[in-house]
């Protein structure tokens, strides 16, 4: 199948490239490998925005961080590619999004800061074609209104630092209560209920007028997904929009990265040195009770498998603990199987994924199970001591426990890291042999202030 | 009333005895229900003219609002909503409530929002709400220093009407909204119920920025309230403020009226303010000799060291604009509004009704008022067991509006109260059946206020309103769908 280029009319009067607004579906046909893969992209980006902002990111840092994931990520090639790659992949998430309430409220936040960093990075001129093709029902202040409060104009003009407001300055009459930060901030001249905003503020009107289509948009959508779109097309987008948004986008860590190796003397100390607080409870448990139900034996194991522990070691390490408890003949029997079959040695062969902080947080451990995230499964309590046997200072508890209430797992465990290992990490976690390598390689950057456990290279 | 009611009240009003001084007489809480409660004035505000016979009238508005009473044994009853007037008014009269708040208007009837819920067709969820305001003078303890708690004078009260002469102006000239009710909130502040539509259907987000538009103190309860009017000017709405208010007020009655200057500990308290150690020492120096020499007594203190204050740090020498600044925030520090923020910021955040008794705000009622009760006048069950229970009748202030553009005439300490209201309500000799029964007592003039001021215009652009949005929706033609 073909792409076929939309039969578009250039855009009206001189041709400065500008956002799209996403109105309406675009008339493309799109190949279903695109589909997925635009899509695949933007949510790279999109969860880059989150992260950034649930990180409380300053808007020039997101400005940045914006500017770049687009770059990373979306760019294409052939100018009008990207074009419809921005389009498209906007189209298919909207889609994905728009199917619970939580989805959408995701999705719109992290759409509007896009759309407002994408905005502030364009030329005044697109700005102001932006503004037009908004069609904010917004009035410029005329001239005689301007003079007399001109005073009054000038002196938000110069609260703010901005320089004074020339006579033939733009300022759009608006109400106030469409641009809520601007009054928060006392940014803005109010009277008898209009806010007087001047064109270098506009960000925030056109913010609040993006987000408003795209709350509709989402509703609207969710409406004919329910009713026609998901029974139509349940053969063909139906699974892949329903698989998209709980897509793990990193690198799946089936195979060992960097062809390391672990062996099983050095497992005790890695495990201590580098692994997320999730297979640490695992791992210890195991230890402890030399069992561990199918839910924890698969999340550890084929954690360990990406690691870098061989099949034969795997089998030596998990028969050391639970022949303690079940004897060596009963492991043979019943348990060998399975670790074979997470290497792909048994069954259909074929290899088995290590699980993502995805996967494991929606996971739901029973009574006697320990797998799952800790920072979503455990109670505070705990979690605190926990954290503390993992000599996490108080100071970054507290970041750690508000990341927590605020249901950012994911955060909570990067700070967990970052306490840690003392250095900053920008990448955030999102697999566990993910925090495992970069674990290894901050402490491997360090051996030479000490002796630290560590992998074997080959 | 049966044998067993009147034993039940005997048993209330030997309870009440205990904690006499806290406690509103519930037998006369009944009888301001029974005969004094301007029902058709809370229904007809709270309709917002939606009981009309218009076509556009949301017949099920007023039943959407939530309702929460308390009751005289701590029991707390929330969304209790009604249809029609009667069954407000008859909840009312049955509950006897010691206290009724008023919360949002909900997508569905309160009431029922457990069955709406199970059906999980409508989510329950706030649609309108006044925007309001709770200023209370407990958050001024650290700048008065003639009463601090729950209590208030003539000394401080002026520090709400100042309040509400800074938000109502920014409310109106700002904001543009022009439905504005400010009551009294008992005894210790004052609410302000913003009611234009515009205002009911503002978002949680919209209400924090306004909020958010009315703050300058900085740093939380526990850092100590202090203002921060940075920047090379101040915001219009500042300037307004200060300029047309807070300078006059500060300087004419607060200085004064509470000797901000009087003691060592009192300017020390200033002196902090000002990051400047050569000013202050330099002023801190004057301020002591002036202590030991008790200068020119007919002069008061607090306007001499004040203008000391203001001269050195407005005179030439100081070129920094920081401490120029100072004085405005030393001003603002003592005068400007202090805002209950949470209150404001949430569409389902309840706020005490009008017109109802502050259940904590005490005082004896006149033996010989009771004695002289005329039991044919009064003609209520419960008649009898007052005059019984009269050594320990007590009564509350009724939460009347204030009119904002006279606040400065408003006495907190001439509030009608309940157990006053009674005994004129006597002496008119009334019965239950004539129409304005409050017309001759002290709340006569608080409820002629609330309807000629308030309400009338209220209900005039609520029908404006109701009108001009049902025909443009007549107008409208579907908007078609688009993916
Ligand atoms: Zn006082």
């Amino acid at each position: 199948m073909e792409i076929v280029r939309p039969q578009r009319k250039p855009p009206s009067g001189d041709a400065v490239p500008t956002l799209p607004l996403y109105r309406s579906a675009p008339p493309l046909e799109v190949r279903l490998e695109d589909f997925e893969l635009y899509a695949m992209d933007r949510l790279r980006v999109l969860k880059g925005i989150s992260d950034g902002l649930s990180r409380g990111k300053k808007p020039e840092e997101m400005e940045k961080l914006v500017t770049d994931l687009w770059k990373t990520h979306m760019r294409h090639p052939h100018a009008p590619d990207a074009a419809n790659k921005d389009i498209i992949s906007h189209f298919v998430l909207r889609l994905v999004y728009c199917r619970t309430e939580e989805l959408r409220k995701w999705f719109l936040s992290n759409e509007t800061a896009l759309f407002r960093y994408r905005f502030l990075a364009q030329t005044p001129e697109a700005q102001r074609k932006l503004m037009a093709e908004f069609d904010l029902p917004y009035k410029a202040v005329s001239s005689t209104e301007f003079e007399g409060i001109k005073d009054k104009l000038s002196q938000v003009a110069r609260l703010l630092g901005h320089s004074l407001p020339a006579s033939d300055a733009l300022f759009y009459k608006v109400p106030f209560e469409e641009v809520s930060e601007l009054v928060a901030g006392r940014r803005v001249f109010i009277q008898k209920g209009y806010a007087y905003v001047a064109m270098n503020q506009v960000v925030s009107l056109v913010v609040t007028q993006f987000r408003s289509l795209q709350s509709k948009a989402l509703i609207l959508t969710n409406r004919k997904w329910t009713s026609t779109i998901r029974e139509e097309e349940k053969d063909r987008l139906t699974p892949i929009v329903e698989a998209l948004c709980t897509s793990y986008l990193g690198p799946d860590y089936s195979q060992p990265k960097e062809f390391s190796e672990v062996s099983i003397k050095d497992i005790n100390q890695i495990a201590k040195s580098s692994f997320p607080l999730c297979m640490r409870h695992l791992f210890e448990k195991l230890r402890e009770d030399h069992h561990l139900k199918h839910g924890g034996r698969m999340q550890l194991g084929l954690f360990l498998k990406g690691v870098g522990l061989k099949l034969e070691d795997a089998l030596a390490f998990w028969k050391a603990e639970f022949s303690q408890k079940v004897g060596a003949e009963r492991f043979d029997k019943e348990y060998a199987y399975s670790i074979r079959h997470n290497y792909g040695r048994e069954g259909k062969r074929t290899d088995y994924t290590p699980y993502s902080c995805q996967k494991i947080i929606s996971s739901t451990p029973g009574v006697g199970d320990h797998h799952g995230c800790p920072y979503r499964h455990f109670s505070e309590e705990n979690l605190r001591a926990a954290l503390c046997r993992m000599g996490v200072n108080s100071g970054a508890m507290e970041d750690v426990m508000e990341k927590v209430r605020n249901r950012h797992y994911q955060l909570a465990c990067t700070i967990t890291f970052e306490a840690i290992h003392g250095s900053s990490y920008d990448a955030g976690i999102n697999h566990p042999n993910q925090y495992f390598t970069d674990s290894q390689k901050i402490l491997k950057s360090k051996l030479h202030f000490g002796d630290v456990p560590s992998l074997k290279l080959m | 009333m049966s044998d067993d009611g009147r034993e039940e009240a005997d048993n209330q009003r030997d309870q009440m005895s205990i904690d006499a001084a806290e406690e509103v007489n519930p037998n006369h809480l009944k009888l301001y229900y029974g005969r004094l409660f301007p029902y058709a004035d809370m229904f007809k505000w709270l309709s917002y003219g939606n009981d009309g016979k218009h076509p556009g009238c949301d017949a099920s508005f007023f039943g959407r609002r939530e309702f929460s009473f308390t009751l005289d044994n701590d029991v707390y009853l929330r969304f209790q909503s009604f249809n029609t007037l009667p069954d407000l008014e008859n909840s009312i009269k049955d509950k006897s409530p010691s206290k009724i708040d008023i919360g949002p208007v909900y997508s569905v009837d309160p009431s029922k929002r457990h069955a709406y819920a199970q059906s999980g067709v409508n989510v329950f969820t706030p649609v309108e709400r006044e925007l309001v305001f709770d200023i209370d003078i407990t958050d001024y303890d650290d700048v008065r220093y003639c009463c601090s708690g729950a209590d208030v004078c003539l000394d401080c009260w002026p520090l709400m009407t100042v309040a509400i002469k800074v938000i109502d102006a920014a409310l109106r000239e700002d904001f543009g909204f022009n439905h504005i009710l400010w009551v009294f909130s008992g005894r210790r502040g004052v609410h302000c119920w913003v009611c234009d539509g515009k205002a009911r259907r503002l978002t949680n987000e919209q209400r924090a920025a306004i909020a958010d538009y009315f703050r300058v103190y900085k740093g939380n309860e526990n850092s100590g309230k202090k203002v921060s009017l940075a920047g090379p000017v101040l915001h219009p709405f500042l300037v307004r403020s200060y300029a047309d208010f807070l300078k006059d007020f500060f300087e004419t009655k607060l200085l004064s009226s509470q000797n901000l200057f009087l003691t060592e500990e009192r300017y020390e308290k200033i002196l902090e303010m000002i990051p400047d150690n050569s000013v202050t020492s330099e002023l801190r120096g004057k301020w002591q000799q002036n202590t030991r020499r008790s200068s020119a007594p007919k002069e008061d203190i607090n306007l001499v060291r004040w203008a000391q204050l203001k001269s050195t740090l407005q005179s030439g020498k100081q070129k920094g604009q920081g401490l120029r600044r100072c004085v405005e925030e030393i001003v603002f520090c003592f005068a400007y509004p202090r805002l209950d923020m949470e209150v404001s910021k949430h569409m389902n955040h309840l706020l005490k009704a009008p017109f109802c008794v502050h259940p904590k705000t005490g005082g004896y009622l006149d033996v010989l008022s009771v004695l002289e009760m005329n039991a044919s006048a009064m003609k209520e069950d419960q008649f009898s067991h007052i005059t019984r229970c009269y050594h320990v009748i007590l009564s509350g202030r009724v939460c009347v509006p204030i009119d904002p553009d006279n606040c400065d005439e408003f006495d907190p300490t001439r509030v009608p109260m309940l157990s006053q209201l009674l005994g004129e309500l006597n002496i008119e000799g009334r019965t239950a059946d004539d129409g304005n029964v409050w017309d001759g007592t002290s709340l006569g003039k608080s409820i002629r206020f609330f309807r000629s001021s308030f309400l009338q215009p209220l209900l005039k652009s609520c029908k404006e309103e109701i009108e001009s949005s049902y025909s443009s929706k007549l107008q409208q033609s579907k908007s078609s769908i688009s993916w």
